[in-house]
């Protein structure tokens, strides 16, 4: 056995650098670097404890070249909030003050100053990175873990037995300008709401999907394609909604059954072999899809052609 | 015409002396939640920040949790920063306490002494700061509503100084509710002694570094070492600050206050606003003919060891007086004044009174009975419960 040793050299425009300590197919690396580049030098990172702590790396190493703010857990909505305040008394409107937290510090314990916040309506930007689990501590149930997964507190003989937290609704109770979803497998339509957040004041709401191969069970060179079955399975569609009124479906799914996204994962399992349950599933993911679908229609007045072939039930 | 005889003479609570001391600071961002009895510290705050009294933002946020965490971090985003509480919005807070000290976060905390439940009980006691004492917050204990104003102007300074957390502390409705003459400073004349805020490690787009990251066992330690050293420093700060208020506003203050103790064989120890009714209590039984005198605790963090063994050291009997407890072992400014003696020359036995838990009373009377009873007693014991019914 030989071992081969490459200098890898960081790219000028990139504003993360090679050395991370994110493991291989990370999405919320993928996650990063893709707002890093909507962002650019002028915004400021504030982490609550996630992945993202160590992902940056220890001191007194970081890889991004933007100023990051670790802080505790359930603080990043409120961390971001102090840094604003700061900076408009100090008259940098010209930053962006991003809350980067993963779905615990999000979904759970940060749930509480995050509903401040956005109350408040704060003029900050809070993107979640969605992994669906407690995955730095070694993959624990979150409430965004979905119906029927795996995780060490969800073991196979007990998997999860609740739906994920609806955090969008949540973020929509609050009105907040902007929220959206978005996802690794399509960064066009991430970039383009990173840039839309960029361009409102206020409140700004992102929850980006971001597998996680050791936590799903899954090889590292499958994150992307995960990513992209979790929509087009409709398990997580991608949408915005503005003033918590305006809902638009921004990717109309293929539709393809669930199976095709959970056969990709080991966390899956045993869902996949109980038939009762994975129809349960199903059913509870084409509910969720028609709500949201009826939602887009009373939003816009219409349907586009391509929402037809998506539901099931005629509407 | 000097700048000190443009000062305001008027008569304020101590709530109130807090937020005219953060409008003289030129506090840039406040972040509180309601709990008595600081309310009017906030309520004060939020209407000097509407009316444009203080150009500051006042962030009304959801949780005591979230005011520290919100001012912890607009103090490292460049601005002068506070918050205030007490007692169960200090235990809420216990977590990011130890992250601003860990962070270097120069915010000054005003706590409202109030007893923690259950029972239910807003009135005062010190077990709520004093429970804090490892956190790496300077703590600062006061007696009047000058003193409030005074040492939250003071607590800036020396926070900024040596980049630690400062708490200033008065008791619940003794100071913060009952009104007092309170001297006002021009601004001009704070400016002078208060310069404007800067951190060398704050948020800089220019040279972004990571702020708080994580440290592994070969960094961690040295870390913890500095912020020992800042304390130690902090000790010497207090002196160089107090000395220099004193020059330029006319009091002076110190780690620890005497009175009466020229000649004293006997010491009465304690902190915050019993101290007055101690001195009062002294000055009868001085008219007696009884050798006592008054040592306040004004600094707590860093614990002034050295002032504290000078004033001690040679006298014949010490009692403690502690409105807080530290249950299983005994009052804490008890614990700690004796910890500082042990290995003092000529250390007096010290007797340990735990009085006035929950805002009961605490009457010169009380005092004088106190005094009484370490002068009979022989042995020292670690509680001498004062006012208690069993």
């Amino acid at each position: 056995m030989s071992w081969a040793w490459v200098e890898v050299k960081p790219n000028e425009n990139d504003l993360m650098h090679p050395g991370h300590l994110a493991c291989q197919g990370c999405g919320a690396t993928i996650a990063a670097r893709l707002a890093l580049k909507v962002f650019g030098k002028n915004a400021v990172f504030v982490i609550p404890a996630s992945c993202w702590s160590v992902i940056d790396g220890a001191w007194p190493q970081h890889a991004l070249q933007i100023p990051v703010f670790h802080t505790a857990f359930e603080t990043a909505a409120i961390a971001a909030t102090g840094i604003r305040a700061a900076l408009d008394m100090k008259g940098r409107h010209d930053v962006h003050v991003v809350a980067w937290a993963g779905d615990g510090g999000t979904f759970d314990i940060g749930l509480q100053a995050l509903s401040g916040a956005a109350e408040r309506n704060e003029n900050i930007i809070y993107i979640t990175y969605d992994n669906e689990a407690y995955m730095n501590t070694g993959i624990q149930r979150s409430s965004s873990t979905p119906l029927g997964a795996w995780t060490t507190t969800t073991p196979d003989e007990r998997p999860e037995d609740r739906p994920k937290k609806n955090m969008m609704e949540i973020l929509a109770a609050h009105r907040v300008p902007y929220a959206a979803t978005a996802s690794i497998a399509y960064p066009d339509d991430f970039i383009r709401k990173l840039k839309k957040a960029t361009q409102i004041k206020g409140f700004r709401f992102i929850h980006v999907f971001s597998p996680c191969p050791p936590g799903w069970k899954m090889a590292s060179n499958l994150s992307v394609r995960v990513a992209r079955m979790a929509v087009e399975t409709k398990v997580f569609p991608l949408y915005e909604i503005e003033d918590g009124e305006v809902y638009t479906i921004t990717h109309w799914p293929r539709g393809l059954p669930v199976e095709e996204y959970f056969k990709l994962q080991g966390r899956f399992k045993p869902v996949l072999k109980d038939p009762e349950r994975l129809a349960y599933v199903q059913r509870y993911i084409e509910t969720q899809w028609e709500r949201l679908v009826r939602l887009h229609e009373a939003s816009h007045g219409y349907l586009p052609e391509e929402a037809r072939a998506t539901i099931r039930s005629a509407i | 015409m000097k700048l000190i005889e443009k000062s305001q003479y008027t008569v304020l609570k101590g709530n109130y002396a807090v937020a005219y001391g953060v409008k003289l600071a030129r506090v840039e961002v406040i972040s509180a939640y309601p709990i008595t009895p600081q309310t009017t510290i906030s309520e004060k705050l939020a209407d000097m920040t509407a009316t444009g009294e203080l150009k500051a933002r006042f962030i009304t946020v959801e949780s005591e949790h979230s005011a520290i965490s919100a001012v912890i971090a607009s103090s490292l985003a460049g601005a002068r920063s506070f918050t205030a509480t007490a007692s169960q919005g200090l235990a809420l807070m216990h977590e990011m306490l130890h992250w601003a000290t860990g962070a270097r976060a120069p915010v000054v905390m005003v706590n409202v002494n109030r007893a923690l439940a259950p029972s239910w009980n807003i009135w005062t006691e010190q077990t709520d700061s004093l429970a804090q004492r490892d956190t790496g917050w300077l703590q600062i204990y006061n007696e009047s509503n000058q003193e409030v104003l005074d040492t939250t102007i003071l607590a800036f300074k020396i926070a900024e100084r040596v980049y630690l957390p400062t708490m200033v502390v008065l008791d619940a409705f003794i100071l913060s509710h009952t009104s007092e003459p309170v001297e006002i400073y021009p601004q001009e004349l704070v400016d002078e002694f208060l310069p404007p805020y800067e951190h060398p490690n704050a948020i800089n787009f220019d040279d972004p570094r990571a702020i708080g990251a994580f440290a592994r066992p070969d960094y961690y330690m040295e870390f913890r070492y500095n912020i020992q050293k800042a304390h130690e420093e902090a000790l010497r700060v207090f002196k160089e600050e107090t000395e220099l208020f004193a020059e330029m506003f006319g009091r002076k203050y110190d780690t620890v206050e005497e009175f009466m103790l020229d000649d004293a064989d006997y010491v009465l120890v304690l902190a915050g606003s019993t101290a007055t009714t101690a001195k009062y209590a002294v000055a009868q039984l001085r008219e007696r003919g009884e050798k006592v005198g008054v040592m306040r605790i004004k600094l707590f963090r860093p614990f002034p060891v050295e002032d504290v063994r000078r004033v001690l050291s040679g006298r014949k009997k010490v009692a403690v007086i502690d409105r807080n407890l530290s249950f299983g072992h005994s009052g804490i400014f008890y614990m700690e004044t004796k910890a500082a003696m042990y290995g003092a020359k000529d250390r007096p036995p010290i007797f340990g009174y735990v009085a006035g838990l929950g805002g009961r009373d605490i009457r010169p009377q009380d005092i004088i009975d106190i005094y009484e009873d370490m002068k009979r007693r022989e042995e020292p014991e670690n509680i001498i419960w004062k006012g208690v019914r069993v």
